[in-house]
């Protein structure tokens, strides 16, 4: 039906067609990739741990669409969302899972240190936390400069009780930084819901107020919500407005990582977040705007592709080879720390 | 030419450096509007403003996480962590962040930064704020470990350690901010990696570090006079990159080693040199390899334990004269 016409709205509102057929596109790119990443790991294919995004691509879409070129990112361990997001190849996220010399890092980062510093992928990290005086760090870099690029810090909702959460958000809110910390409150920190020990309903944003900052808890699974409520935070902190606390509420369909099957789950619970599936939710949303359905197959169909090829050149991809055991410890290349 | 305090050179070697490239970054607690706790960093909020000497909140791990992103991005961040022995509580980045990230991004992140600290006993400020964590550092791949014992070393390796590419851990000793030393006029630039020989000697070497190198000389100027031993005196000053042919060197003259260590005895930085020497060096030496180190207890607070526990003149007189002399 690539014949129906696009409705005014689509065309005029202030999201308009092309940006949305890139919210879906890349929110089908990731969990193409994640749930190949997944099948591989059944396989035996896929190494060490994982930690998926699946139920939450529209976090991850919404903030990178959003993004300008030279913009950062920092993710924690569960980041393979916000790497694909920003325009890393799938190949390259999947070797790295598959600890091939393909990867990403060539096998010595792994699936919870994605970096793509090409891409403003400026680490994954996997220390609950660690990354968000990081980010401050960035940030402060881009205001001493004068340059007008902004830091987006993505974390679970387990990180707001750790020690480094507070640290970075008086820090950044008393240095006005460009950054934007993005809690994407899935309700499990990793097994126990955060709920259970948490003092407030919102972890990060019931929190705000202590920085001076204001409150904003979206729906996460709305490409759309998170997509402008990134737009806002992006253009005050580029206007020298500081930093934003957003809560994006939202699900992960998977377990913690992938030795977790997540039997915590109340019955139906999974059931009831998949009815709010983000990508369901897009697929409407592009209906609702006159978008055709072979509009929509046709970027599936082209999604699956890549990640198919992707697969094979990563399953032919040679193991990374010892000389590079040795490198990049220190500037120099090498690893020498005497004479 | 002039006399400069220690302490004073902190402040010069951070100024000419900031002075020399604007992307140098200067933050921490208290070191910018109060001139630092040890009042080693006056002058330089005046000197380079607001915006490039900054106050920060009592938050270690912000302190250094922003270090380490403003370094990530293109500014060369000097960051001071008050007292040594809060690394503890910012260990995450010393460990897990800093020195890691060139490596697990396969060289796509670079990290040039230095973190100033106040190290070593001497103040009587007890257990939590008086120890020698140089061998806390020394473990870690991925960083550069310095510690300066003259106001002149303090200039030219700070200077090397905010132009090197790679982040380094700069142990400033509290005893030895008040002593003082000739520092020539003009830009000093010192080489990491290289000790050196402050006392040439033939009969044995003592490797000492920080607050104990004047102790090792004090002690090797009375070996000589009172007991006819003639010490040749190594200040490590570099623990990585670790200058280890100055050390065999030596050894290979003397047949004897000896380390001057402030740090708790287990896993003290004299144990890694010793364990080179012996591998490398055992067919040079004529005795048993020693080390004079701070015994393995928490540091009292009060003058007269602290300073019976640190290593003294008089022991390392005495263990030296009992290892050559019998």
């Amino acid at each position: 039906m690539s014949q129906t016409p696009i409705s005014a709205a689509a065309v005029n509102d202030d999201i308009g067609e092309q940006t949305r057929l890139e919210l879906y596109r890349s929110q089908v790119n990731i969990r193409e990739a994640e749930q190949r990443a997944f099948d591989l790991f059944l396989q035996n294919m896929v190494k060490g741990t994982s930690h998926l995004s699946l139920g939450q691509e529209a976090v991850a879409a919404g903030f990178a669409v959003a993004m300008k070129k030279g913009d950062l990112s920092f993710c924690t361990y569960r980041g393979h969302a916000h790497t694909l997001a920003r325009g890393v190849p799938v190949e390259k996220v999947l070797g790295e899972l598959m600890q091939r010399d393909n990867g990403l890092m060539r096998g010595k980062g792994g699936s919870m240190h994605l970096t793509s510093e090409e891409h403003g992928v400026m680490g994954s990290y996997a220390i609950i936390g660690a990354h968000l005086p990081i980010a401050c760090g960035a940030a402060w870099r881009a205001q001493y400069k004068k340059q007008d690029d902004v830091t987006v810090c993505f974390f679970g909702d387990g990180t707001t009780n750790i020690g480094a959460f507070h640290e970075a958000l008086n820090f950044a809110a008393v240095w006005k930084l460009p950054v934007i910390f993005v809690c994407e409150n899935n309700f499990y920190m990793e097994y126990t819901p955060i709920g259970d020990v948490t003092a407030v309903k919102n972890p990060a944003g019931d929190r705000a107020s202590a920085y001076g900052l204001e409150k904003i808890v979206i729906d996460g699974n709305d490409a759309d919500v998170v997509y402008r409520a990134a737009k806002t935070a992006y253009d005050k902190a580029r206007a020298g407005g500081g930093p934003s606390l957003i809560e994006c509420l939202t699900y992960r369909h998977s377990g913690h990582s992938r030795a977790d099957p997540a039997k915590y789950r109340p019955e139906g619970e999974l059931e009831k977040w998949k009815e709010r599936d983000p990508i369901k939710i897009y697929r409407e949303r592009l209906k609702s705007f006159g978008i055709g359905d072979d509009v929509v197959a046709k970027i599936d169909a082209e999604v699956r592709r890549v990640v198919d090829d992707a697969t094979e050149k990563c399953k032919a991809a040679p193991n990374p080879p010892m000389e590079i055991l040795t490198t990049d410890v220190y500037a120099d290349g090498g690893w020498a720390w005497r004479n | 030419m002039a006399e400069l305090t220690y302490r004073d050179a902190v402040a010069r070697g951070i100024a000419q450096e900031m002075t020399r490239d604007p992307d140098v970054v200067f933050l921490g607690e208290d070191v910018a509007k109060a001139g630092g706790v040890f009042k080693a960093t006056v002058g330089l909020y005046e000197q380079f403003g607001p915006l490039r000497v900054r106050d920060t909140p009592i938050s270690e791990q912000a302190i250094l996480g922003a270090a380490m992103g403003a370094a990530m991005t293109g500014l060369k961040p000097i960051a001071e962590i008050m007292f040594s022995d809060f690394f503890a509580v910012c260990f995450d980045y010393i460990a897990n962040e800093i020195p890691k990230s060139r490596y697990m991004s396969n060289g796509q992140l670079k990290c040039p930064l230095v973190i100033r600290t106040g190290n070593g006993a001497g103040s009587r400020f007890g257990a939590q704020h008086s120890q020698s964590v140089e061998n806390w550092c020394m473990m870690i791949p991925g960083l550069k470990v310095v510690a300066p014992s003259s106001p002149i070393d303090v200039i030219g390796l700070l200077a090397a350690a905010v132009r090197d590419p790679d982040p380094v851990i700069f142990l400033e000793h509290k005893s030895l901010y008040a002593t003082k030393g000739e520092v020539p006029d003009g830009e000093i630039l010192d080489k990491l990696g290289t000790a050196k020989i402050l006392r040439p000697g033939k009969d044995a070497t003592i490797i000492a570090l920080a607050l104990m190198v004047p102790r090792a000389l004090e002690a090797a100027n009375r070996l000589a006079s009172e007991h006819g031993i003639d010490c040749e005196v190594i200040d490590v000053r570099s623990l990585v990159p670790l200058d280890t042919q100055t050390i065999l060197g030596s050894i290979a003259k003397t047949h004897h080693c000896f380390s001057v260590e402030e740090n708790p005895r287990l896993c003290g930085w004299g144990a890694e040199i010793m364990s080179i020497v012996a591998d490398e060096a055992f067919y040079d030496l004529d005795g048993p390899l020693v080390r004079i180190t701070t015994p393995h207890i928490p540091l009292p607070a009060a003058d007269i334990l602290e300073d019976a526990i640190l290593p003294t003149v008089d022991r390392i007189v005495e263990r030296v004269r009992r290892t050559l002399k019998g």
